[in-house]
């Protein structure tokens, strides 16, 4: 059976090393820095709208952005202090987004608006949501009130916990599972109650016994809850694979989850909804882990959101060698950041600091076609077919090629034994294609 | 601080494309061995020579047309020594020379180097010398002195060789494929160091086993009798010219296998393998057709739909 599987798509990601060096600490609570840049565009679709200006006081839990739209998070005041400006900060895409910059005033006086929200029916559940800022905290950022809203409430019927945690270094999700495990199933029931599930199923690889255990435990005589042990092998947290993995369901091409009756929520996430049901303090702070052979004590950190990246850095001892490269989230679909000036946001889940020697970028040579890129890649796609569709400009082989389910995991890349930008050739052919009109 | 901004991902694996050709010709050292020890110090010589001549040709081409020299990832070595494993080991060493010009200046170089062959350059190299100095490429050398033809020639003359010669290497035949034990040897550590999947060489034995069978011929002997080992371990995976999936690689094995039982049993020649391959690798570019995978999330019938 598993060699029929092969023969239909080899899929075999990418081995790549875990290096989970964090995996035993504690997460430590940052103090508050002086001085925060809080981004209006901390998730995907359109940025918050700021409704503070310039000389405003602020307590912890204020709104000071106000969604921007149906696909929008609203925005609030991780600390107590005085606005004092309102400028831009640069993504890592080079966009400019509007951000709330404030003064911190170190005693963090917790708004009166801050107050367990009243939740009676899926509708005032997913208000509840909106209102608290969250969006999935796995990286991609997607807001969690529209999640779990979808337009097919009654046909789905699972909720998939993403604790894969595939990302080499990072175990902020791991410190989630084993610090507040409780709240991750807490949680998960008020999902599950609030949306009608039947089933929630945690996804966790291998190389995480403990939490695997811890979980199990944890779950144990709750009827719906299972804990699926997945392949350490990169990308198992990729939503389409995970689903496929718990559920052996194919989310067809341009289809959400809800389409096969699933809702996929990251871990962190899942917990963030129990404690904000019970208390009603809004995403205002973020577990990260911070590693990589340029920082001198790695650790886990609670950060408040709009803490500059070079505090954080600074608060774990510092660079410990002059760093080569810096990157936000893993650093396998990471980006890399052009300087520390810029301030953590919601969807971040670790800063890695590299020095010189790790920061070299490999010589790319020619493409042997070992094939290795297509072997790996866990959609299933021909990497070298597509970028030689792509040279001669022929969007109707793109199609039949499907370039367009690549998500850019960076699978083929690492594999790529003439260490060529494989997964850049992906990107710039589904560009291509899109505006070829497909 | 300067920093590098550059994209994901921001890690890689640790082979490289040089690595992977080090690893074939260490897989290919046990049967260089083997030769040594049944044909003599010979053996040596001629590899080293067609070695030195491979590396020596990439070196001046792309000198010449001031091309990134990349003699530095071992593939030229390895055509090297599959230039000399296909060659008997009384050949005069200029002949070999002459080899080694037409597998990297012809095939590989003028189609673009490393990467766009279309064919496998040692497997070209065999056969125009074969076609080109028939008489020297069939001078065989015998480490049974009482033997006077490979396994597959007294098989065809009636005559039964020993399994277990053929299955150590006392037999005559090319340098390189001699030795059955030396070149399994070289397949393992291929597969344990993860350069090949076993696909290719499996389908492709086994094919020729059953084709022989089917046709009341002693698989033993159309098997370890001939090139059947070497080129099924060591030339048909060549990665360039041989399928991408594991679909596309099982019909390229089974392809090769029916190829190289036709020539061998119907043919005049009493050696198939070289052929097949060629003639293969010239449909591989179908065969990656056929061979696609369907993604994850396309449906069913990808093919259908996508006209």
């Amino acid at each position: 059976v598993a060699v029929f599987k092969k023969l239909v798509r080899s899929a075999e990601g990418a081995h790549v090393p875990h290096n989970k060096n964090t995996e035993n600490c504690e997460t430590v609570k940052m103090p508050v820095p002086k001085r925060v840049y809080v981004s209006m565009s901390q998730h995907i679709g359109a940025p918050a709208k700021a409704c503070v200006k310039k000389g405003d006081e602020v307590k912890v839990g204020d709104v000071i952005g106000t969604a921007g739209g149906f696909i929008s998070a609203v925005v609030h005041s991780p600390v107590s202090g005085k606005v004092f400006a309102l400028d831009e900060v640069m993504l890592t895409n080079g966009r400019k987004v509007q951000a709330v910059v404030i003064d911190t005033d170190g005693l963090q006086t917790v708004s009166e608006n801050v107050k367990a929200p009243e939740v009676t029916d899926h509708a005032s559940f997913v208000q509840a949501i909106k209102d608290s800022g969250l969006v999935g905290l796995g990286g991609a950022g997607f807001p969690t009130g529209v999640k779990l809203d979808p337009q097919n409430l009654d046909e789905v019927d699972t909720l998939v916990i993403n604790a894969a945690e595939c990302e080499p270094y990072i175990t902020a999700d791991y410190r989630e599972m084993m610090e507040c495990g409780e709240d991750v199933v807490e949680g998960a029931k008020l999902v599950k109650e609030y949306l009608g599930l039947s089933k929630v199923i945690i996804g966790i690889e291998a190389n995480k016994p403990q939490a695997i255990a811890k979980m199990t435990e944890l779950t144990n005589g709750l009827e719906g809850f299972s804990v699926a042990t997945l392949p350490s092998v990169y990308p198992q947290g990729a939503e389409k694979v995970l689903i496929e993995q718990t559920t052996g369901k194919e989310v067809p091409q341009g289809a959400l989850p809800a389409a096969v009756g699933v809702i996929v929520m990251n871990v962190a996430s899942v917990g963030f909804v129990n404690r904000y049901i019970k208390t009603g303090m809004p995403l205002v702070t973020k577990r990260l882990t911070v590693d990589g052979d340029a920082v001198a004590n790695p650790q886990n950190v609670e950060v408040v959101i709009g803490t500059p990246v070079k505090d954080v850095i600074e608060f774990c001892g510092g660079y410990s060698q002059e760093p080569g490269k810096l990157i936000s989230g893993g650093p396998m679909m990471g980006a890399a950041l052009a300087n520390d000036d810029m301030p953590v946001m919601k969807q971040n889940n670790a800063i890695l600091a590299f020095g010189a020697e790790k920061a070299k970028l490999p010589d790319a040579s020619a493409c042997i076609r070992c094939g290795r890129c297509i072997a790996a890649c866990p959609m299933g796609l021909s990497p070298v077919e597509i970028y030689l569709a792509h040279s001669v400009k022929d969007a109707e082989e793109l199609k039949a090629l499907y370039a367009d389910l690549c998500m850019e995991c960076g699978s083929c890349s690492f594999v790529c034994p003439a260490k060529r930008p494989v997964v850049q050739s992906m990107k710039e052919a589904k560009e291509f294609m899109r505006k070829a009109g497909n | 601080m300067k920093l590098t901004v550059s994209s994901a991902p921001h890690i890689t694996g640790k082979d490289t494309t040089a690595s992977i050709m080090r690893d074939v010709c260490i897989a290919m050292l046990p049967a260089l061995v083997a030769a040594c020890v049944f044909f003599g110090f010979n053996s040596l010589i001629l590899t080293a020579v067609s070695v030195a001549a491979c590396v020596a040709f990439e070196y001046l081409y792309e000198k010449m047309l001031k091309q990134p020299i990349t003699i530095g990832d071992w593939s030229a070595v390895v055509t090297g020594m599959l230039i000399a494993f296909n060659c008997p080991p009384s050949l005069p060493l200029w002949v070999v020379v002459v080899g080694a010009f037409f597998a990297i200046v012809i095939v590989k170089q003028l189609f673009g180097g490393i990467g766009f062959n279309f064919a496998n350059p040692a497997i070209v190299a065999r056969i125009i010398l074969g076609l080109g100095y028939t008489g020297m490429m069939t001078a065989w050398v015998f480490p049974d002195a009482t033997a006077t033809a490979t396994p597959l020639a007294m098989y065809r003359a009636g005559t039964l060789p020993s399994y277990i010669d053929m299955f150590i290497g006392r037999t005559g035949g090319v340098l390189g494929e001699t030795s059955a034990l030396a070149l399994l040897l070289g397949f393992a550590y291929l597969l344990f160091k993860k350069v090949i999947t076993p696909t290719i060489p499996v389908t492709y034995v086994a094919t020729v086993a059953v084709m022989a069978l089917v046709l009341g011929i002693d698989p033993v002997v159309y098997v370890l009798g001939g090139g059947l080992l070497l080129g099924a371990i060591f030339m048909a995976t060549d990665y360039t010219t041989s399928p991408y999936t594991m679909k596309g690689q099982l019909l390229y094995g089974v392809g090769l296998g029916v190829i190289t039982v036709l020539i061998r049993r119907f043919g005049n020649m009493t050696e198939g393998v070289s052929y097949a391959i060629l003639l293969m690798n010239l449909v591989v570019p179908y065969i990656n057709k056929f061979g696609r995978q369907r993604p994850l999330g396309a449906p069913e019938k990808a093919k259908k739909e996508a006209k």
